[in-house]
């Protein structure tokens, strides 16, 4: 049996990989670990001096909250920044996509290989989180190796929608709209620096609703406890749904695209 | 023989870049005409510290309450709007600096084009800062502004903090545009926000420097602390002569940024 084409698409991500891994490692694993110290102990310290935190972030310490959702914006950040310029890169402006379609490889092989390099990416710098979480009492326990697996199905449930989306795109000029008014809001108000009960009536199910907040919850759930099994198969199904709209939309505007 | 006594001597301190400036406002009417038809671009960038101010006032306030600063206790909103309002003028300085400066040498060859006009390398040095530093300064009068409407502001003082990010947008821009001197390729900007995002999260911007413990003397290595420190006072109406020595650094890093990127980049355009 031959290799599948998914993974022959792959293999060129592979290997371009292996040559730039020290920068990519600055972006994905560095960053995170800074974000850890300077806001988990940081205004962390800050935080657990107030006399309700505890109870609002339901008695744990700020450090570990914080930390936690950490696993899930790491693998939002890296795996949807992936799909959009260096994904447009195969489209636009190397043709790499365009060279790989004019052998027996099929566009939605293409989108399946792409597939797999966001997967890898984003276990790749979800387990650089889940290492240095290690090394704190507070978030050291079996639950970690539960969120390698969110931290990947977070990262595909932004890329494949966006990787969908940068199909049909001849430029790049809607992606900092896209990190402006979607990713940022989302770092910032999906409950990763706290609750999404403190956000605003109006505010709150729309928190619901981004991918973001269901992998918070579970990576969350699955290290500090407090997740109760009915909700856990929600915010499972919430991000399957999620990866399985994107792998549908990216199959079509890729054949779309790459089809002569 | 010293500088004073030797006119020559100048020369060869500050590049002579510096002393063929004839046109720099060519320069400036050329961005100016590049932004007339990408303003969402100049405007959405005034989003993201709106979205951050939003997101403390929502959630981070209402679990911290208040901290002290400059000897007095404020919400911790108000304390950290400041930190955020200098570090957007520093990221809106190193991006423009880096990536578009890079940009502009490696790709569009932009400068080649002008260096084929009557307008000189000073022309583009001076005209190009000076462009992003009233960027910078449209984008800080915003953020002033919302910080005011949010209620984030307590003292009139505060106007003076627009200068401020003037001057931080100054010293970044010279640093970043003397540092994309020496990028090879754009794997290499991977490396900017490995040392932009330490001094964002760890220049006092987030919490007082008494939280650093021991470590409080290394924050003032940072050249945005200096900057953090200035726009706080300007927030406080709080001056003291310590202001002074903030500005200081700010100016003498500008200094050494102008000179070391007018030197390269003359190096790199005409030779």
């Amino acid at each position: 049996m031959s290799t599948p084409a998914a993974i022959r698409v792959f293999a060129r991500d592979w290997t371009y990989f292996k040559r730039i891994w020290k920068s990519v490692l600055i972006g994905s694993v560095l960053q995170p670990m800074m974000y850890l110290l300077g806001v988990g102990l940081g205004v962390g310290s800050l935080v657990d001096r107030g006399a309700d935190s505890a109870e609002l972030l339901g008695g744990v310490s700020y450090a570990a909250f914080y930390a936690t959702a950490v696993i899930a914006t790491t693998a939002m950040f890296v795996a949807g920044q992936e799909a959009l310029w260096p994904t447009m890169d195969g489209f636009s402006w190397s043709y790499a996509y365009r060279a790989q379609t004019s052998t027996p490889i099929e566009p939605t092989d293409v989108a399946l290989g792409l597939m797999l390099h966001y997967g890898l990416r984003s276990l790749l710098s979800t387990a650089g989180v889940v290492v240095v979480l290690t090394f704190f009492a507070d978030t050291r326990n079996p639950g970690l190796l539960l969120t390698l697996p969110v931290g990947v199905l977070t990262g595909w449930a932004f890329a494949m929608p966006f990787a969908a989306w940068t199909a049909t795109r001849e430029t790049d000029s809607s992606f900092p709209a896209i990190m402006r008014f979607g990713i940022i809001p989302m770092f910032l108000f999906g409950g990763a620096f706290y609750p999404v009960e403190q956000l605003p009536d109006w505010l709150e199910p729309v928190a619901w609703i981004t991918p973001l907040w269901h992998g918070i919850e579970l990576c969350r759930g699955a290290v500090l406890g407090g997740l109760g099994g009915g909700m856990a198969v929600v915010h499972l199904a919430a991000l399957i749904g999620f990866v399985t709209a994107g792998l549908v939309a990216a199959s079509v505007t890729f054949t779309k695209r790459l089809r002569v | 023989m010293s500088v004073l006594t030797n006119p020559a001597a100048v020369t060869r301190i500050v590049p002579a870049v510096v002393f063929d400036v004839k046109r720099p406002q060519r320069m400036i009417e050329r961005s100016a005409f590049v932004y007339r038809r990408s303003w969402m671009i100049l405007v959405s960038g005034f989003f993201e510290p709106l979205f951050y101010l939003l997101s403390i006032r929502i959630g981070l306030s209402a679990l911290i309450g208040d901290v002290e600063t400059g000897g007095r206790l404020v919400p911790y909103d108000e304390f950290v709007a400041p930190g955020l309002m200098a570090a957007s003028a520093m990221n809106g300085a190193v991006f423009d600096s880096t990536m578009n400066v890079f940009f502009k040498i490696k790709h569009s060859r932009l400068y080649d084009a002008v260096l084929a006009t009557p307008l000189s390398a000073g022309d583009v040095a001076v005209g190009e800062i000076t462009f992003a530093v009233i960027r910078g300064a449209l984008y800080s009068t915003a953020f002033m502004l919302t910080m005011w409407a949010l209620g984030m502001v307590s003292s009139p003082w505060i106007v003076l903090s627009v200068p401020a990010c003037v001057l931080i947008g100054f010293a970044f821009a010279s640093l970043g545009m003397a540092l994309t001197t020496y990028m090879r390729s754009w794997e290499d900007f991977e490396y900017v926000p490995a040392l932009t995002l330490p001094l964002f999260l760890f220049s006092a911007t987030f919490y007082p420097l008494s939280q650093y413990g021991d470590f409080a003397w290394a924050v003032q290595f940072s050249p945005l602390y200096h900057g953090v420190e200035l726009v706080r006072a300007a927030n406080l109406g709080e001056w003291d002569v310590s202001i002074l020595a903030h500005a200081g650094v700010l100016v003498a890093l500008t200094i050494v940024g102008t000179v070391i990127a007018a030197r390269r980049i003359e190096r790199l355009l005409l030779t």
